[in-house]
């Protein structure tokens, strides 16, 4: 079985279980700021692991000097014209054309947007919840939850009507598995954005209350198909397996800890802390787009210079000492830490507050549910996902 | 001492982190998802609240500045 220390895998994303990998900790030594191999994407170009927490704030707090567009391994000019499959990719826009195109997302994200789908969410995740009880025990809890339940969340935030949903679902998880071979990949993003692209022109038609149904009717005239496409993509790239990992992981580690499991479930006062700290501790996105230095900038006591690449490990930076007292000790009652698992800066996540209360709801009502949850396989069993853009498990067998 | 709260729309990067912590003092705009003061000066009690919120802005658009008559920059 592969597993997550293979030397096949770029170092950035090696884990040991719950942990950054200790190679990746050996090889930063303490240091913040180091040189790595970036593969043969990178070719001659300098590729530096920003590990520090203070260090990674800076870069991603910096977008005047440090870059998404995608020059890391581009094949196009890097300031040519972006490529179709990028448009309305947020992550690969810098200000002011992010500004631009980010302006007219925010407002669909806002806590009170939020709390208007919560009901919604509240309502899927019982019914993932009642048919859990209806086939199990045993049960494959990511096939059966942690997986689903994100992607239903997100079909009801965007407006995928019922009908289809199942269907774009399942083109939506064929082009997250596609991995990193570059044909598959762009079979199964064109599977998927050609459904998408039909469902942006019915809401340009018949915008109904979703996200892309209040983008059409409120900056319809402002914003291309392609870019409301392109955005689409992204949320379900951003959307989908960061939350699945936060609750496959989440749980498993919960597990581990039976005193502060018993605390998230019984005490809806403790909920929001535990999530924040699950958050922090398991930090499911290895990194962030990579950037890219615009002119020769010093961090951490490393001059790292134009057009020299960047990449920040968020989970080394929850980890670092900087950020909070005994890093490597997972406490739900901690003061919430100002963690950097959902980015930094201009790109920081736009889904945050919707990430936050699905964990929010899905983990207690998961916990009540099942109060006698426990593995079905010896921990030991359990598969880590391997080459995946967010740290998770691929299976994880439960019963009750 | 007295204090007041800056906030910077133009750096402000929407995320309701603000407001979910401290709502007496933070609010988010419908129109832009943007952060809105409630206030710019408020009760003494949730200064540490609002010192928190301010640490955690992920765009550092929250500022925190004294008032009273020899104020510098906090
Ligand atoms: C636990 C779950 C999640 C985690 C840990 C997470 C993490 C992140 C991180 C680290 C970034 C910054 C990437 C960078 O700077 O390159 C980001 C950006 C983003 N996320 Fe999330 N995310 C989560 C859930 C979501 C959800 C549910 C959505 C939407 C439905 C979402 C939408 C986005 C978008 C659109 C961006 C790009 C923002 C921009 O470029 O301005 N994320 N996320
Ligand atoms: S925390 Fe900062 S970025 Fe987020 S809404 Fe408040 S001011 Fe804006």
């Amino acid at each position: 079985m592969p597993s997550s220390t293979d030397t096949a895998v770029p170092v950035h994303t090696r884990r040991d279980r719950f942990d950054p990998a200790g190679e990746l900790r050996l090889m930063a030594g303490g240091e913040p700021v180091t040189r790595i191999d970036g593969g043969p994407q990178a070719g001659d170009v300098p590729v530096w692991l920003v590990t520090g927490y203070a260090e990674v704030r800076q870069v991603l707090g910096d977008h005047r000097r440090f870059s998404t567009r995608r020059r890391f391994g581009a094949r196009t000019a890097p300031d040519g014209p972006r490529p179709d499959e990028l448009v309305g990719q947020l992550l690969d826009y810098d200000p002011p054309e992010h500004t631009r195109l980010r302006q007219f997302l925010t407002p669909e994200f806002t806590l009170r947007r939020m709390r208007r789908l919560e009901p919604g969410i509240t309502a899927l995740v019982t019914e993932h919840l009642d048919a859990m009880e209806r086939s199990g025990p045993p049960a494959d809890l990511m096939a059966a939850y942690a997986s689903p339940v994100p992607g239903a969340a997100l079909c009801q935030f965007i407006g995928v009507p019922r009908d289809d949903r199942a269907d774009f679902l399942r083109r939506c998880h064929a082009f997250l598995a596609a991995g990193r071979g570059r044909r598959r990949r762009a079979a199964a993003g064109e599977l998927l954005s050609r459904y998408i692209a039909a469902l942006v022109a019915r809401r340009r038609e018949d915008p109904d209350d979703g996200f892309l149904g209040m983008l059409a009717r409120d900056h319809g005239d402002r914003i291309t198909d392609a870019e409301l496409r392109g955005v689409c993509v992204l949320l379900v790239l951003a959307g989908l397996d960061n939350v699945s990992g936060m609750l496959g992981l989440g749980t498993l580690l919960l597990l581990g800890h039976p005193g502060q499991l018993a605390l998230m479930r019984d005490d809806p006062a403790a909920v929001d802390g535990a999530v924040d700290e699950l958050l922090r501790y398991l930090t499911v996105p290895h990194a962030p787009t990579p950037r890219t230095a615009l002119e020769d900038v010093e961090v951490g006591g490393r001059l790292i210079r134009a057009g020299e690449h960047v990449v920040c490990s968020l989970p080394m930076a929850n980890r670092d000492g900087a950020l909070l007292a005994e890093p490597d000790r997972f406490d739900i009652t901690r003061e919430p830490a100002a963690h950097v698992a959902f980015g930094h800066g201009v790109h920081h996540c736009l889904g945050a507050t919707m990430a936050r209360m699905e964990l929010r709801i899905a983990f207690p009502a998961l916990l009540r549910r099942f109060p006698g949850l426990r593995l079905a396989v010896p921990e030991s069993e359990v598969p880590f996902r391997v080459h995946a853009l967010a740290h998770g498990v691929d299976r994880l067998p439960v019963t009750w | 001492m007295s204090w007041e709260i800056h906030v910077d729309r133009a750096r402000c990067a929407g995320s309701g982190l603000c407001l979910a912590q401290v709502p007496a003092v933070f609010d988010q705009s419908e129109d832009d998802g943007k952060v809105l003061l409630n206030t710019p000066a408020p009760e003494p009690a949730l200064a540490a609240a609002v010192r928190t919120a301010a640490g955690r802005c992920p765009s550092g658009a929250i500022t925190l500045h004294e008032t009273g008559p020899d104020a510098g920059g906090v």
